[in-house]
């Protein structure tokens, strides 16, 4: 199963999640993002930065908690909540988030 | 305290760093390739009797029998059955085992 | 969510790409920390290897997983434990090991350092005091 960007063909896991995240890009972002019904707004595309720098950096995607806390202090205290988190990713932030990011499905994801 | 060492001090250091570990009072168990450990008069055998007044030390004999060293273990290494191990274990509200 | 927290101790002894220990402790570690629980790292013997600065693994093909270290922090994981006598052995100070931080939110998120050196007098009184004690 793949992923189509562009007309070039992605390579994906069975549950859809990239394969190599360097294949990500915007536009495979946006395919993702229709693959789990999201409708995609700044508010999505910030937290999706987010996890793509955070993943640069550490090598990993956090936990929800960690992912809560860390968005809290980058973008402010009224996004750093689940609640907020679980409005725009509805079947889990670490999860939706992740895939539509192109990262491995987060360690302790929950 | 019980610790684990399932390693031969003369291939890992995890005796070693185990007995430097290993706080007054506390339990060593050696079973698998650790009861190597357990020899008379090896190189080993000096560091591990100095370290039995302050530690336990006990080896698990079924191991200790495989390996054709059951007339070569130090004196005062208690040799325990698989019902010892599990008792230790039991005992012993933290057990770390040593890779 | 269990409210009894407890205090893990890990204690990892081995390089990081020989074998799959390394690794293998670094997610353990992920996970139990994501519970919430006193988590607290111990390098000893070979595995202060695994903190080392400038790990460069693309030539191996293996995933250089040391910058993990430095997202601990944000897992709440503030003490990690380096026994000063296996730097030692191994021509190592505390220079050559990674900048790990943690950031206190009761001091207004002030930086403060992870790395703890740490003797054998210290590591006997760590893994006594610990509730659970696991060796990778």
């Amino acid at each position: 199963m793949g992923l189509m960007v562009e007309g070039k063909e992605l390579e994906t896991d069975e549950e859809g999640y990239l394969l190599d995240l360097n294949d990500w890009t915007r536009e495979a972002g946006a395919e993702l993002a229709k693959t789990e019904n999201l409708e995609m707004t700044d508010s999505h595309w910030e937290v999706i930065d987010f996890l793509r720098e955070y993943y640069d950096e550490y090598q990993i995607a956090p936990a929800v908690r960690v992912l809560t806390k860390a968005i809290g202090k980058k973008l402010g205290k009224e996004k750093g909540n689940s609640k907020y988190l679980y409005e725009l990713f509805p079947y889990g932030p670490a999860k939706q988030a992740c895939k539509v990011a192109g990262l491995p499905k987060p360690t302790g994801c929950i | 305290m019980l610790h684990i060492v399932n390693k031969s001090p003369f291939d890992k250091n995890s005796l070693e760093s185990c007995l430097s570990c290993a706080s007054d009072g506390s339990a060593v168990l050696l079973y698998e390739d650790g009861v190597y450990g357990a020899i008379k008069g090896s190189t080993y055998a000096e560091k591990l009797q100095s370290a039995m007044s302050n530690i336990t030390v006990y080896a698990l004999e079924p191991d200790v029998k495989a390996r054709g060293i059951a007339d070569k273990v130090i004196d005062g290494i208690k040799l325990v059955d698989y019902t010892g191990f599990v008792e230790l274990t039991a005992d012993n509200e933290v057990v770390n085992s040593w890779l | 969510m269990s409210s009894v927290i407890k205090q893990f101790l890990y204690v990892n002894r081995k390089a990081p790409y020989g074998t799959v220990y390394a690794l293998e402790s670094l997610e353990v570690v992920l996970i139990g920390a994501a519970f919430e629980q006193d988590v607290r790292l111990m390098f000893m013997d070979d595995g202060v290897f695994q903190i080392t600065k400038g790990q460069e693994t693309t030539d191996i093909g293996m995933k250089n997983f040391s910058p993990t270290f430095g997202a601990l922090g944000d897992y709440d994981v503030k003490y990690m434990y380096v026994c000063k006598q296996s730097l030692e052995e191994r021509g190592l100070t505390v220079d050559d090991l990674m900048d790990l931080k943690w950031e206190d939110e009761d001091d207004d998120w002030a930086e403060k350092d992870s790395i703890i050196l740490v003797d054998r007098a210290e590591i006997k009184s760590l893994m006594t005091d610990a509730d659970v004690v696991l060796s990778f």
